[in-house]
C-alpha cells in the first residue's frame, strides 16, 4: 500500500472540516458510482468510454479524500473522534482496528452520507446524464478552484489534481448540453425534461452546510454565468424561478437523502458488507 | 549501499503497464529517490486521480527493485504539485510518437479552452496536421482518441494535463 506521503497531520482536523471532506468524498463517489451504470450502455462506444472515463475520475477523487479523512480521524483527539462518532460505520466500530478509506465509502449508512442530492438521482436518459454532469461539474470546477486557497495544504493539493480532470468533465459535458439542446426535436425536447427535472436540485450547490469551511454561495454567479452561456447555445430556456427560493431541493449534505440514494448503496456497498474486509 | 542514480537507471526498466514504451521515468511521476544504506525511500505522483495502473506501477517498482536485490522499499505517494505531461521527458515523447501515440504538446492547457475547438494534434505516422478529434476520452484516462484525415488512420493523442 502507499501511504500519502503529504498528509500533515501536525496540524488535526477539527470535526468540522473532516465532515468537510467526507461531503466532497460522497460527492464524487456517488457520482461515480451513478455514471458507472453507463458501463456496457452508453449511446456510442466512444461516449460509453468517456462517461466511464469521468467515472473513474470522479472514484479516484473520492479515494483521495477518503484516505486523506482516513488518515485524518487516526490522528485525532479523543475528543474530536467523539464529535465525529455520528459518522462513522457501525460495521467498522467492531473491527478493531483503524480507520481506513474503505471503510468511509463501503460501509457508512444512507443518513450518514453527506454528497449532494444531485449526485445520487437515477442516470435517467443520455440527456438526464449529461445535465446533471454539466450542471456538477460547473459546480465543482468553482468548488475545487476555490480550495486552491485553502489553508490545508492536503485539501488544497487534491483540489489542484483534481480540477484538471474536471476542466474535461466541463467541457465534455458543456458540448453534449449544446449539442442535444441544439440537436434535433426529440434531443431538444429531452434536455428540457431533463431541465425540469434536475433545476430544483442545483439551489443545494450554493446553500452551505453547517460543517462547509468555505462559504459556496459565492460560486452561484460564475456558475449562472456558465449556465446562461451554455443555454444560450443550446437553445434552452434559462430555467424559471432561477432564484434559490424556487430550488428547493435540499438536504443531502447533512444526511437527508432520496428514496435513490439507499438502493445504490446496497448494490455499491453489497460486497463488503457479505465478506467484511474483502480485499481485491 | 547503493547511490540514488542507480535506482534511477533500475526505475528506467519499470514500464507503464498502459503504454509499454514508456518507463515510470520517462512519464516523470518519479518525483524523489532517497537512499540510506540499502533503504530506498521513492515518492510517486499520480497522473489521473482515478489512473488504475497506478498500483500496478506500484508493484511493478517494488518487483523490479526486489529483483535487484532491494527489498527496503518505501513508496510515498504526493499528490501536490500536481503531475502536468510538461514534466514528461524528451526522450519519452519521441518513445510516444514511434509507439503511434502522439505525445502531448508542450505548454499546451488542459481542456479550458473554447467548446468545441480542436488543437492542431500532428499525426504520429504521416505528421499531418489535417486531423480531427474523435473523443476527448479514449482507451485510458490520459488519451484521447482523433483520426487523421490524410492517412486515414485513427490514433492515441496523450492528452495534456
Amino acid at each position: 500500500m502507499t501511504q500519502p506521503a503529504d498528509t500533515d497531520l501536525s496540524h488535526a482536523l477539527t470535526p468540522e472540516a473532516w465532515a468537510f471532506l467526507l461531503h466532497l468524498a460522497d460527492n464524487a463517489l456517488i457520482l461515480g458510482q451513478r455514471n458507472a451504470e453507463w458501463c456496457g450502455h452508453g449511446p456510442a462506444l466512444e461516449q460509453d468510454i468517456a462517461i466511464t472515463n469521468i467515472s473513474l475520475d470522479l472514484i479516484g477523487q473520492a479515494r483521495n479524500f477518503y484516505q486523506y479523512a482516513a488518515g485524518a480521524y487516526n490522528a485525532m483527539s479523543i475528543l474530536n473522534k467523539t464529535a465525529v462518532d455520528h459518522l462513522l460505520p457501525r460495521l467498522w466500530k467492531g473491527y478493531d482496528r483503524q480507520l481506513e478509506e474503505d471503510d468511509l465509502a463501503f460501509l457508512r449508512e444512507e443518513r450518514q452520507y453527506l454528497n449532494l442530492l444531485i449526485s445520487e438521482l437515477p442516470k435517467g436518459d443520455w440527456a438526464q446524464t449529461v445535465l446533471r454532469q454539466f450542471f456538477f461539474s460547473a459546480f465543482q470546477y468553482q468548488q475545487y478552484n476555490d480550495l486552491l486557497q485553502a489553508e490545508d495544504e492536503q485539501l488544497a493539493g487534491i483540489a489542484a489534481k483534481s480540477l484538471k480532470e474536471v476542466a474535461y468533465h466541463l467541457r465534455w459535458s458543456s458540448e453534449w448540453v449544446i449539442r442535444l439542446g441544439d440537436g434535433t426535436a426529440e434531443s431538444h425536447a429531452r434536455i428540457d425534461n431533463a431541465l425540469k427535472e434536475l433545476w430544483p436540485f442545483t439551489g443545494e450547490f450554493f446553500t452551505p452546510a453547517s460543517y462547509e469551511l468555505r462559504d459556496t454561495s459565492t460560486y452561484s454567479t460564475a456558475w449562472s454565468d456558465r449556465v446562461t452561456a451554455v443555454f444560450e447555445e443550446a437553445t434552452l430556456p434559462t430555467p424559471e424561478g432561477a432564484a434559490l427560493g424556487a430550488r428547493l431541493q435540499k438536504g443531502g449534505k447533512e444526511g437527508i437523502h432520496t428514496e435513490y440514494l439507499g438502493i445504490l448503496l446496497s448494490e455499491m456497498q453489497y460486497l463488503q458488507r457479505t465478506y467484511p474486509n474483502a480485499v481485491w | 549501499m547503493v547511490t540514488e542514480n542507480e535506482i534511477w537507471q533500475i526505475l528506467q526498466e519499470v514500464k507503464d503497464p498502459e503504454v509499454p514504451v514508456l518507463s515510470v521515468v520517462d512519464l516523470g511521476i518519479v518525483r524523489h529517490v532517497q537512499t540510506e544504506g540499502d533503504k530506498i525511500l521513492l515518492t510517486i505522483t499520480p497522473t489521473y486521480s482515478g489512473c488504475p495502473a497506478m498500483d500496478v506501477i506500484n508493484m511493478d517498482i517494488r518487483l523490479k527493485l526486489i529483483e535487484k536485490g532491494y527489498r527496503d522499499v518505501t513508496i510515498n505517494q504526493q499528490l501536490a504539485p500536481a503531475w502536468t505531461t510538461d514534466w514528461m521527458s524528451e526522450a519519452g515523447k519521441q518513445k510516444l510518437k514511434a509507439y503511434g501515440i502522439a505525445p502531448p504538446i508542450y505548454g499546451s492547457k488542459s481542456a479550458t479552452g473554447n467548446l468545441f475547438s480542436e488543437e492542431a494534434v500532428p499525426c504520429p505516422r504521416c505528421n499531418s496536421v489535417a486531423t480531427k478529434l474523435i473523443s476527448q476520452f479514449a482507451s485510458t484516462a490520459c488519451k484521447s482518441m482523433y483520426r487523421c484525415l490524410d492517412c486515414k488512420e485513427a490514433f492515441d493523442y496523450f492528452k495534456c494535463h
